[in-house]
């Protein structure tokens, strides 16, 4: 029964939707105001009977009804509690179910925090989301639905969930990378009404600030989650592979990143206005293509979804009218929206318009490089690959100038400034910046590698002159200044972090034997032996290794090869010792002959320093939106 | 210890290969056999690069190109030996051919095109009356532009 | 730029000579100029809807390709110089030569591949109804359990090298099993299939290929 309910609700949702995508329109043009006001009751509503669905899915998983189709293909008896809940959106179905469940609460948020919204404008954004929400909830109704029942015999045991996804990172990933998604559906029908109303101002510029940095804070949480992810759990120790699927969520980011920055202008200083708006539409868009690309597939990535072209063909054509619709507005309305207003080449407006320009470029360049593969063969030239050999080389030059800027930027003024004045500003930090960045490095090595140099250099540089601008600033500093503040330290440290361990990571992969010891870097690791390991649902083997560095014992790592009894899947858990300035990391590879096994030991510098710089640049945006939102929703 | 052979067993069925591990004559051949192998996609699996790769095929193509790196074969002529099996596919770094101009064309355009973005609009921007609006025109103009549409929810 | 000069003439008469602003006037005035101006540039906000359908029509496009085929570099060169034991007998040869004088098939195949079980019978009717020599690589196998397999599912086969290393294979440029290439009269590789050999594949681009060889 509950899995009907769960089906039934959905169906009601999307009643919903329909009723708040057309009704406050309808309202709008007929000057009913009993249909106007309808948006928030039904946008609750609807929300209500997604959570419901959501729930009776969770039911499902929670009290093993294998009877339906996609908990027995994604759960098992064995598996613990924490991966059946997570396992609801362990595959297409529920991660579908997630996304317009999450965008449901985002709607719901809308419909709430709407006092000093006007009536009209927020008619026109709940109906915007209405729409992108009945697209998908008929979507998910159609071709996806994850309560569809095995009709004829119900298994005893499902085949249970793929063991990659069975950690603490990957349970949290999805949710928090949706919420960011998702979230910037609410910028997306922003600047729909927008358009629709022909008034694009400073308030609607403040309106719309705190949803998309709201989104944004996800975003960034749920990339740097998934960095984390990949990196304990893919036994690779690398931290992004360039892959389409990242590269989905990478291209949001950094529109998203230009969009807060293009928002700022185009509310304190009313410029940039139809570039925002376009940046509004851009960023909803690629979140929509990514999730395309992730679930049509039409790439090959690592983390693949079931394909089904019946799938991908629906969510191509509603992504081509929502998309579409967008932009034919933006073509035929944005030409009337008032131009902007004076700045001179010295000036904040400058220097945020040239970190939109760079970020944009390098977000063009990635979907360039995404695509490209799938472009080449659709002109039936052949196949090629784009990896991260490319990405790189194209994604550093741009990152290079872009940090440069963002030191120079907030120590600007609005309109215009004088040049003598900037230089003498810019001194200090550039100098010791330079010096700090070769002292570091002349301390810790003979020679300077280039790029090292110009990495650590940029970031000092970048943290020197946030620093600088919150002492020209003065005490007390604004929420939003501590906000940009620490965003933008989060940057630097991520940059060291990349940086460091780009440059100075070591990575042997050894034969090894127990009693075998391997020397990287200044640490010894000692193979001690196997042991057996029982878990809820695997078995496997623990391998021990002890470090020492320069024989002190430093800790003991326990690698696992994990053996998912279910689907009889052999799964690698590498062992870490995390610290602030190294990770070591233990990986147990194949069996080999003589009692001997294939290890990867890896000496990881500062590693940990990307997901600090990440974590800060959310703290940073919990501190701007702190402020937006007491300002212009709550008082 | 049966657990252990079952995991052997298991895990030998996909591991035909011979030892993972490869000596060699130097440690420059071995970082540049450690970067080769970062710079070749693995055909099997689904996005993943040779040197990452547990699949049979990815092991035995690295075993070939340990041996050719023994040999004293360069970088180049490894990819070609690739590249004449398996074609472009297996190069992570595509090659610059008509086909990929664009492709390594493209971020150049881009940048270039963006840089002249930002001078068209600081020249236009600054030919603008500086006091065109002063700060306090600016707000009334939003002033009215609020009293326009003051209506809220009930 | 004549929009400038217009802007330029309305802005300081207007509101830089220190009289009270009328911003009605203000406001009429700011929407002619910006009329003015957009009336003339209106293409480029036109160029992201242009962008963005023609990159719908690629993902389209998309829609309906298999980004994990991949045509071999090796269709239209000679069959790489290789010699394998069979399977039968450590010292019976198969090799180049084998394959000169008539257009013939060669598959690889393994015990192991599931996928190749699934093609078995359909290699076994083209086996019977065509005159069409097929001859295989076993790929990375175990001899014994290839070779009772094959004694009790049928052989289609005229001769099977056995490659147990892999290293011929990987000269072919096998990636996944099972996959099957059509070889000329010459021993020039003319067609390669990756994946199960069906019927239809068989009736509607090899056998028209094969008679055209």
């Amino acid at each position: 029964m509950i899995p009907e309910l769960g089906y039934f609700a959905l169906i009601l949702a999307l009643g919903m939707a329909l009723i708040q995508a057309i009704f406050p329109l309808l309202g709008i043009w007929r000057d009913k105001m009993s249909w106007i006001v309808l948006a928030k009751p039904v946008a609750l509503g609807q929300f209500l009977f997604l959570v419901l669905s959501f729930f009776c899915l969770i039911y499902a998983f929670v009290t093993d009804d294998f009877s339906v189709a996609y908990v027995a293909q994604n759960s098992n008896t064995q598996l613990p509690l924490l991966y059946k809940v997570a396992a609801v959106w362990g595959a297409h179905e529920g991660s579908v179910l997630l996304w317009v469940t999450i965008l449901g609460f985002w709607t719901a948020l809308v419909a709430v925090f709407s006092k000093k919204i006007p009536l009209q404008m927020h008619a026109r954004v709940l109906a915007v989301l209405g729409f992108i929400s009945s697209g998908f909830l008929l979507f998910l109704i159609t071709t996806s639905s994850p309560f569809r029942r095995l009709l004829l015999n119900t298994p005893a045991q499902g085949i249970d969930l793929n063991p990659l996804l069975q950690d603490p990172g990957l349970a949290s990933h999805p949710p928090m990378l949706y919420m960011g998604y998702v979230g910037f559906s609410v910028a997306f029908a922003f600047a729909i009404a927008a358009l629709l109303t022909n008034k694009v101002d400073a308030a609607w510029a403040r309106w719309m600030r705190p949803w998309t940095i709201a989104a944004w804070c996800f975003l960034t949480l749920g990339i740097t989650l998934g960095s984390w992810w990949a990196y304990r759990v893919l036994g690779w120790g690398g931290w992004w592979f360039w892959d389409p699927v990242e590269n989905a969520s990478f291209l949001p980011w950094l529109a998203g990143t230009a969009l807060i920055h293009s928002l700022l202008v185009t509310e304190k200083r009313g410029s940039f206005k139809s570039w925002t708006l376009l940046l509004a539409i851009c960023v909803f868009s690629l979140s929509l293509v990514g999730t395309f690309l992730v679930r049509s597939g039409v790439l090959v990535s690592v983390h693949a979804f079931a394909n089904d072209p019946a799938r991908g063909k629906f969510l191509l054509l509603f992504l081509a009218v929502v998309i579409g619709c967008g932009l034919l507005l933006y073509a035929l309305r944005a030409p009337f929206i008032k131009g902007g207003s004076y700045f001179s080449l010295l000036s904040r407006e400058t220097f945020l318009l040239a970190n939109n320009v760079l970020l944009i470029v390098a977000m063009t360049t990635i979907l360039l490089g995404t695509l490209y593969p799938l472009i080449i063969d659709a002109l039936g030239l052949g196949n090629i690959s784009v990896g991260p050999p490319y990405f790189n080389a194209v994604f550093v030059p741009l990152m290079i100038p872009l940090l440069f800027l963002m030191g120079v930027g907030p120590l600007c003024y609005w309109r215009e400034m004088n040049l003598k004045v900037l230089l003498m500003r810019l001194l200090y930090p550039a100098i010791i910046a330079v010096f700090l960045s070769l002292l570091l490095l002349l301390m810790t090595t003979d020679k300077i590698p280039v790029m090292v140099f110009i990495g650590l250099a940029l970031a000092c540089w970048v943290i020197l002159v946030t620093v600088k601008s919150m002492l020209l600033k003065g005490w007390p500093l604004s929420f939003n200044h501590i906000g940009m503040a620490l965003a933008h330290i989060g940057i630097a440290v991520c940059v060291i972090g990349i940086t460091m361990t780009s440059y100075y990571k070591l990575e042997r992969d050894v034969r090894m034997q127990p009693g075998d010891i391997t020397t990287v870097g200044a640490y010894d690791f000692k193979f001690m032996g196997l042991t057996n390991l029982q878990g809820p649902n695997y078995t496997g083997l623990i391998a021990d290794f002890q470090v020492t560095h320069k024989d002190q014992f430093v800790t003991l790592l326990h690698a696992q090869k994990r053996l998912y009894t279910a689907q009889q899947i052999p799964d690698t858990r590498a062992a870490i010792d995390a610290g602030i300035f190294r990770d070591l990391y233990v990986a147990l590879g194949d069996p080999l002959n003589n009692n001997a096994w294939a290890v990867r030991i890896y000496y990881k510098p500062f590693v940990r320093w990307i997901w600090w710089g990440g974590l800060l640049m959310v703290l940073g945006g919990i501190c701007a939106l702190k402020n937006s939102i007491s300002k212009r929703y709550i008082n | 210890m049966k657990f252990l052979l079952l995991l052997i067993i298991l895990l030998a069925t996909n591991a035909f290969a011979s030892s993972d591990i490869y000596t060699f004559a130097n440690t420059e051949q071995q970082t540049r056999f450690a970067e080769l192998t970062q710079q070749f996609r693995c055909l099997v699996c689904q996005n993943e690069t040779l040197a990452d790769s547990n699949a049979p095929l990815a092991q035995d193509l690295r075993g070939e190109i340990a041996g050719l790196i023994q040999q004293g074969k360069s970088d180049q002529q490894i990819t070609d030996y690739l590249v004449q099996r398996y074609g472009n596919f297996v190069l992570f770094r595509p090659p610059f051919n008509p086909t990929t101009y664009l492709l390594w064309v493209g971020p150049f355009i881009l940048l270039i095109s963006g840089l002249m973005l930002i001078a068209f609009l600081v020249v236009k921007r600054k030919r603008l009356e500086p006091n065109y609006l002063t700060n306090d025109e600016q707000q009334q103009l939003e002033q009215l532009l609020k009293d326009k549409n003051t209506e809220k929810l009930p | 730029m004549d929009v400038i000069n217009d802007r330029r003439e309305a802005g300081p008469s207007a509101l830089t000579s220190g009289k009270p602003v009328d911003n009605g006037k203000l406001f009429c005035s700011l929407l002619r100029t910006c009329n003015m101006y957009t009336n003339k540039s209106r293409l480029q906000f036109l160029a992201p809807l242009v962008i963005f359908i023609v990159l719908a029509v690629f993902l389209w496009r998309g829609l309906s390709l298999d980004p994990r085929q991949l045509p071999s570099p090796l269709i239209n060169k000679p069959v790489p110089t290789f010699k394998l034991i069979t399977l039968e007998d450590a010292q019976q040869n198969f090799s180049n030569k084998n394959l000169l004088g008539h257009v013939s098939l060669v598959n690889v195949w393994a015990t192991w591949c599931i996928t190749c079980q699934v093609e078995h019978p359909i290699l076994m009717d083209i086996a019977h109804a065509s005159p069409i020599p097929i001859y295989a690589i076993d790929y990375k196998d175990d001899r014994a359990t290839a070779l009772k397999w094959l004694q009790s599912h049928g052989n289609p086969y005229k001769m099977v090298g056995f490659d147990g290393d892999g290293k011929v294979s990987i000269n072919w440029g096998v990636y996944g099993t099972p996959e099957t290439f059509v070889v000329d009269k010459k021993g020039i590789i003319r067609y390669k299939l990756i994946g199960v050999l069906t019927p239809e594949v068989w009736q509607h681009e090899i056998l028209p290929l094969i008679d055209k060889l």
